[in-house]
């Protein structure tokens, strides 16, 4: 081996963990915050190691806004959001991956067409929508527009297309299984794999929605996780330990869950995009 | 291919091909059930409000009280109006700042981490990909700390350097900065797993090819990397054009509904969200809604033309 060869590879592990540095340091600023008291923060040269205070600094934020009331939000729309995403998008996927009906054609080219659609152009009618329901502040506004969408059954079909083999349809009629026991017994056991990346993926993109959420819940007893942090940012500014400390709660559960589930989450994330 | 045996039914109906086409719907309906949620969803919560939004547009209306048809003077006022060009402005300028280098350094990372000789590539792809998963509220508070008009670590570098602080939230330029530094952080890593998949189906024996041919790294990456990976930097522009148009949560969160000091921080988003929730110009703000979206399309079309002549160009040489 040269010794240039040595100094690039040198160079080349330089930068990136230059880059994951860069990447990882605003989550260890975060810690080192949420541990220190507000005045430490103040300081001239700042801290840039863990205090003691985590304790304290979420005890206030508890006696401050309802944590733990919008944490349980959080999860109860969280949850059920994906677990009726996964129901509707599975359903769906699978009905255009095995099944050929009249019209399949342009209902699936719709349903790709549907992606292109920003969704801040009907911001405002959409909040009509719900005020005529009487949906407002209710989790309903915020669950039943998302529980069924075009990118989870794209995803389950290109899954189902390649996974389900039409021998086991097949055998499973001749047992005389209707649509949804095939659905049901058949397909979903295979589709598990696809299933658990869209279930983490919409939990995560559901645990940090912040517009809809924002413009539909008006009543703080309701409020999840990101609305709540963001009113507590904007009132207690002077508190920002106590500020870090709620940020900190908010970070740590999803960051947890993706560790879990990045080797694949990753991989499926780059498929989606690399293919077609 | 399809479990659905369909031959028996079309042949009893070969006589009338209508009732032989109801018939092959009806036999589907449990198919037909199970595809309707979404589409019954989208005509309710997509196709409906956008009609709606349209003629809201040319409406006065504060959400409660009667409803005014007010002609094209919601576009007109628009067009006239320096707050929405300003926004529309800041949201370019912080579209530039951000995405140029999130793509460059996401780039970089993927061709670095597609070399031979890395190990724990793995490990390295987790802790790009991290930013991603966290939420822009948070993200957007971690950074308000850092540009910080007094107290930031940004500023204390600057001092520890002896250079004098930047009063970032106070001027443009640095809240803009900020805004773009949020994005790069949070979408690099995204971006460079992207280019990594990328990058993995080129083939290894082009790069061998051109190894032995003599080639060196940059001259790889010029010639072979970047012209091959280049239906997935569309893919890439396309995505952040579209997603830096609707940038909201990093300005709201950092300097509040007005767009902070000069109104520098104030997005198209966050200008239509104003109007509509905290004005309650719901009218006017279906009016910027269109706007927006006629901005997206022509922003996007020019994108993806620009990255197409350059597909162009270098295959046709």
């Amino acid at each position: 081996m040269t010794s240039r060869s040595i100094w690039n590879k040198f160079v080349l592990h330089l930068l990136l963990v230059a880059g994951v540095i860069l990447s990882v340091f605003p989550f260890y600023w975060l810690a080192v915050m949420s541990t220190s008291t507000t005045s430490d923060l103040y300081k001239f040269p700042p801290k840039i190691w863990f205090g003691t205070h985590l304790i304290d600094n979420i005890q206030r934020l508890m006696q401050n806004i309802d944590f733990f009331q919008a944490l349980t939000n959080t999860l109860f729309v969280a949850v059920v959001t994906s677990v009726l995403v996964l129901f509707f998008d599975s359903l769906a996927g699978f009905a255009f991956a095995k099944y050929e009906f009249p019209g399949k054609k342009w209902l699936f080219l719709a349903l790709l067409a549907t992606m292109m659609v920003p969704g801040q152009l009907s911001l405002v009618p959409s909040f009509v929508i719900m005020a005529n329901f009487g949906w407002v502040g209710s989790y309903k506004a915020l669950i039943v527009p998302g529980m069924a969408n075009a990118f989870g059954i794209f995803w389950i079909r290109q899954y189902a297309q390649g996974a389900i083999a039409d021998e086991l349809l097949s055998a499973g009629r001749i047992d005389g299984c209707s649509f949804f026991r095939l659905y049901w017994n058949v397909a979903l056991p295979i589709l598990r794999p696809a299933l658990a990346f869209l279930g983490a993926f919409t939990f995560i993109h559901v645990w940090n929605d912040y517009l809809w959420p924002l413009v539909i819940l008006n009543d703080k007893s309701k409020y999840t996780l990101q609305v709540a942090l963001s009113q507590l940012n904007g009132i207690y500014n002077t508190d920002y330990s106590m500020v870090m400390a709620g940020t900190f709660l908010v970070v740590l559960p999803l960051i947890v869950l993706f560790l879990f589930v990045s080797r694949q989450f990753i991989s499926d994330i780059a498929a989606g995009a690399v293919k077609d | 291919m399809q479990p659905s045996a369909a031959a028996p039914d079309s042949r009893t109906a070969a006589g009338r091909p209508h009732a032989g086409k109801w018939r092959e719907i009806w036999k589907h309906r449990a198919v037909y059930a199970a595809i309707s949620p979404f589409y019954l969803l989208f005509a309710v919560f997509g196709v409906f409000p956008i009609l709606f939004s349209l003629y809201l547009s040319f409406q006065k209306w504060d959400g409660i009280g009667e409803m005014k048809f007010n002609g094209l003077n919601n576009f007109h006022y628009m067009l006239t109006e320096r707050l929405f060009w300003k926004s529309v402005g800041n949201t370019f300028l912080i579209w530039i700042y951000s995405t140029i280098p999130m793509l460059i350094f996401a780039l970089v990372i993927a061709f670095l981490l597609n070399s031979a000789f890395v190990r724990f590539r793995g490990a390295y792809r987790i802790a790009y990909f991290l930013p991603n998963v966290t939420s822009i509220v948070a993200v957007a508070i971690i950074f308000s700390t850092l540009f910080a008009n007094k107290y930031g670590l940004l500023n204390f570098v600057l001092t520890s350097f002896g250079l004098s602080p930047v009063q970032w939230l106070n001027n443009a330029f640095g809240i803009h900065l900020a805004i773009a530094s949020m994005v790069i952080w949070r979408w690099t890593g995204y971006n460079a797993i992207i280019y990594l998949a990328g990058l993995q189906s080129i083939p290894t024996h082009l790069y061998e090819a051109a190894r032995i041919d003599g080639a060196s790294t940059a001259q790889i990456f010029f010639r072979i990397t970047i012209p091959l990976l280049r239906p997935v930097i569309l893919f890439t522009v396309i995505t952040s054009t579209i997603g830096g148009m609707q940038l909201f949560t990093e300005p709201q969160v950092l300097v509040g509904n007005d767009g902070g000091v000069g109104n520098n921080g104030m997005t198209i988003v966050l200008y239509l969200y104003r109007e509509a929730f905290v004005r309650n110009y719901f009218g006017y703000a279906s009016a910027v809604g269109w706007g927006m979206f006629v901005i997206i399309v022509l922003f996007s079309a020019v994108n993806w033309m620009l990255t197409k002549e350059k597909e162009n160009v270098s295959t046709g040489r």
